[in-house]
């Protein structure tokens, strides 16, 4: 009995299991502290939904060999994009949002093709060419949204009538669209069913695509790949494929993240959007070998709650707003110590 | 008269846990000579080289026992540091060189001569002034020595291999009271001239009063330079003699000879099948320290095809050019069907199925469980195991089935596990290869190739593992051809033994063959033509 408790504790892992305590410490403090706790519980969820697919991006370029996928910003850019189209056409609504997904995808997908090229000619140093690729993209971007023909005067600036703004306002009925779909309020807490069930969904298809002929090739290309050579499948192309799936799933996460939020921020907000979705699928025990579902599913609950509820308990302790400080400490200090940490370890 | 002797080895025993590789090893070396030492693969000659020099290595794994004199004084080197400081030279498999670096910084790295200028004065030794100029004329006189013209301030990067090596020897001999220089396999990489000036260059050495002891498996070179040979085999000393006593074909014989004599268990007159299942034509394979080179070969339909040969000598770099893992050339006809080569999708397609000597870097996904490493390789090769999901257009793993065989397998091979979903990684090596093997099983082989399947496995799982071997041919009539270095293994197992000798296939023997003409074949003697 204690054998096995100590194995599923093991399976679990001991950061894990210190998250959630201290999740449920953060809890009750915010019930003596009278806080809305429900208020609080309702924002984890709807953040949850809002980050799980980025964090799920993670998960093939990890099988397939590619390491964490710090050119997150790649994907997310062709997200931005999605959503622009979407605004400048004036489309709202749920063809609005298949839109918006739709050419994320499809840019996601040509994008993660061309990152796929270059990351196998770096081989070994996926990660650190994967952050500059990303830094660079949005830097690089910065110039496209001054110039880009868009013609909606909601989204250029107003004076010199050229530009996208910095932050757009996403149209009332694109705004939330998913996170309104079937919602409900239980014991007062607000749940964005639409949001959480797309997240569920690309779960699910992530998990059948790993039990798949293709998805399988593509795990053994990850975890050894004179072994997959020797199965008759070919490296490269499944690391491209990684990249690629790990890029529109990034894209599509985007979108999904701005109807969310209801704001499309442009220039440099998306520079350090990949450390976040990074640090989740760490928390969650992944490591920059190994990485599944659950890994993205449970990071993406642990890290989005932590970050939601801890910020409004610690101010009621604390004086001052400490939360940007908070979230940068917590996310790259997680991926710090997931780097160092020898290989195999939970 | 002691002070004759550079370096007297005593008795000495190593063993890693319970595994003994060497085994009360007696050496000795005279001022001036040059002794060989010769040994397969796992021979225990890297051992007594790591001894030697103090490699931490040793010490890590609890010391060893015997005695090392030098000079006629016993010694206790603990570290590489105390094998330099007594005047012993290694020459590395591996260059241990900085390629940034010129060949004098190379040759004097950490000894560089210095002089002192005002600051040193200050702050001490360490601040002297390189003395560039002494450091280019020592680098000179050695690189002299040993006859090579490499100008002395050239960056190292981008030199030929065979530069280095003589670069390598060159820092060594310039250690002021080299008494005893130690070469590993120096010739592994360098082309045939580039040997022969090397050898050479040792006979200089040898000539000016320092110790050599060489390390080699090719006979050829051994017989060329050596005064003395030793012959280890299985971590013992099987023979010293001095080479005007000795012929090729004896130490060969010496060498693989293993005391063990299976009992011949291929039935006599046991029939294969008529007609060829694999015809390969001029295969060459760009295999490192394994080339082939032209090797025509025909395999009998159900029969077990042996390829022996010495280490170096390309046995290995056959079954990984078929398989497509190596660059290969050539032609290859399975089932009068041309298979295209560098190409494992279609190798596999047409049936062949590897069982790489290389078990944990190609064979096992170490982190993965036994039940998906058995199963994985047929799902993605075979479409094995796989099941609809409804009616959808898509299949999937099935999870049950692969459970199911792992659980078959377990108990066939008789694999040592807590059970199908543990990871291979903390399996022994034995069991380790069992799951290779039913790996390969798994993959419905037309034609097996089976490479070194006991190399570095305890002797319960070898007899596992080979008898496993032995019943798909008997049973399901797999074609199985195997290489090893072990030639009692193949003896026990093959109908015909294929011979390697420098890239090509020398001769094809039969397993009743006698000890000596295997030895002499391997050494690349007479030779029974093939087929």
């Amino acid at each position: 009995m204690i054998d096995s408790l100590k194995q599923v504790l093991c399976k679990f892992g001991l950061p894990r299991l210190t998250i959630m305590l201290f999740l449920v410490a953060l809890l009750v403090v915010a019930t003596i502290n009278h806080l809305p706790t429900s208020m609080l519980l309702g924002n984890s969820l709807v953040r949850i939904g809002m980050n799980g697919v980025m964090v799920l991006a993670m998960v093939p370029s990890v099988q397939s060999g590619a390491g964490l996928n710090f050119g997150l910003p790649i994907g997310i850019i062709a997200g931005l994009i999605g959503m622009l189209v979407v605004m400048e056409f004036r489309l709202t609504g749920f063809l609005g949002l298949a839109i918006a997904l739709l050419v994320a995808c499809v840019l996601g997908i040509a994008a993660g093709y061309l990152y796929g090229l270059v990351l196998n000619r770096v081989r070994g140093q996926e990660m650190m060419i994967g952050t500059y690729a990303g830094f660079s993209i949005v830097s690089g971007m910065c110039m496209f949204w001054l110039l880009a023909p868009f013609k909606n005067p909601e989204m250029i600036w107003v004076v010199g009538g050229k530009g996208l703004r910095m932050t757009l306002a996403v149209g009332d009925s694109l705004s939330g669209i998913l996170d309104r779909f079937w919602g409900f309020t239980l014991f007062g807490v607000k749940v964005p069913t639409g949001l959480l069930l797309v997240f569920a969904v690309a779960c699910l298809l992530m998990g059948v695509f790993f039990k798949t002929r293709l998805g399988i090739s593509m795990r053994i290309a990850g975890a050894n790949p004179a072994f997959a050579v020797s199965c008759g499948i070919n490296v490269d192309k499944m690391r491209i494929l990684g990249t690629v799936l790990s890029t529109a799933l990034g894209a599509m996460g985007m979108v999904i993240y701005c109807q969310s939020l209801g704001y499309v921020q442009l220039y440099t907000a998306p520079l350090m959007m990949a450390f976040p979705a990074v640090a989740a699928v760490l928390i969650g025990g992944a490591t920059a070998r190994k990485a599944d579902v659950l890994n993205a599913v449970l990071g993406t609950v642990l890290f989005q709650t932590l970050l939601t509820i801890a910020l409004p308990v610690t101010r009621s302790v604390i004086e001052g707003d400490i939360s940007e400080v908070a979230k940068t400490i917590i996310s790259n200090g997680m991926i710090l110590y997931a780097l160092t940490r020898k290989e195999g370890d939970g | 008269m002691d002070d004759n002797w550079v370096l007297q080895v005593k008795d000495v025993s190593k063993a890693y846990g319970d595994n003994p590789v060497l085994n009360k090893v007696n050496l000795s070396l005279k001022r001036g000579e040059i002794h060989a030492l010769v040994g397969e693969n796992g021979a225990g000659k890297s051992t007594l080289m790591n001894i030697l020099f103090g490699m931490p290595v040793i010490h890590e794994t609890g010391g060893f026992t015997g005695e090392v004199w030098l000079k006629g004084r016993k010694s206790e080197i603990k570290s590489p540091k105390d094998a330099m400081d007594a005047g012993i030279g290694m020459v590395h498999q591996e260059f241990m060189l900085l390629p940034g670096f010129s060949v004098a910084e190379n040759v004097k790295l950490n000894r560089e001569p210095t002089k002192p200028n005002w600051f040193s004065k200050v702050a001490g030794p360490k601040f002297e002034t390189i003395n560039l100029h002494k450091m280019g004329y020592d680098t000179r006189q050695a690189l002299d020595r040993i006859e090579i013209g490499v100008d002395e301030w050239l960056p190292l990067m981008g030199m030929p291999v065979g530069h280095r090596q003589f670069i390598e020897i060159a820092r060594e001999i310039d250690k002021t009271d080299l008494s005893l220089i130690v070469l590993d396999e120096p010739t592994a990489v360098l082309t045939e001239t580039e040997s022969s000036r090397l050898l050479s260059a040792l006979n200089k050495l040898a000539g000016s009063g320092i110790g050599v002891l060489f390390i080699s498996h090719r006979l050829d070179e051994v017989f060329e330079i050596a005064d003395t040979i030793t012959v280890l085999r299985d971590g013992e000393v099987i023979c010293t003699v001095p080479k005007h006593e000795a012929r090729v074909e004896n130490i060969a014989e010496m060498m693989v000879g293993r005391k063990i004599s299976n009992s011949k268990a291929t039935q006599p007159g046991r029939t294969t099948g008529n007609g060829n299942i694999l015809e390969i034509r001029n295969l060459s394979v760009d295999m490192p320290g394994e080339y082939v080179n032209g090797v025509d070969l025909n395999v009998r339909k159900g029969e077990i095809l042996g390829i022996g040969g010495l280490a170096g000598h390309g046995k290995l770099g056959i079954a990984n050019g078929l398989m497509g893992l190596c660059h290969s050339a050539g032609t290859v006809m399975c089932d009068s069907q041309e298979i295209p080569l560098n190409d494992s999708r279609a190798a596999l397609d047409a049936g062949l199925v590897f069982l790489s000597e290389d078990r944990r870097g190609v064979g096992l996904l170490l982190d993965e469980s036994i039940e998906d490493n058995i199963a994985l390789a047929s799902v993605v090769s075979r479409n094995k195991f796989v099941k609809k999901v409804g009616p959808l257009p898509i299949s999937v793993e099935d999870g049950k089935s692969i459970r199911e065989h792992a659980r078959e397998m377990i108990s066939l091979l008789d694999i040592k596990c807590t059970g199908p979903q543990q990871s291979v990684r903390r399996l022994s090596g034995g069991n380790q290869q069992k799951v290779c093997v039913a790996k390969a099983i798994t993959m419905e082989p037309e034609v097996l190739l089976v490479s070194e399947p006991t190399r570095g496995i305890d002797v319960g799982a070898k007899e596992r593992v080979l008898s496993v071997i032995k019943r798909l041919n008997a049973e399901k009539g797999i074609t199985v051809v195997m290489t090893s270095s072990e030639l009692a293994e193949l003896r026990s197992m093959c109908d015909r033994i294929a011979i390697m000798y420098n890239g090509k296939i020398h001769g094809i023997l039969s397993p009743d063959a006698p000890d000596a003409e295997f030895g002499f074949c391997m050494a690349g003697g007479g030779g029974v033509p093939g087929d």
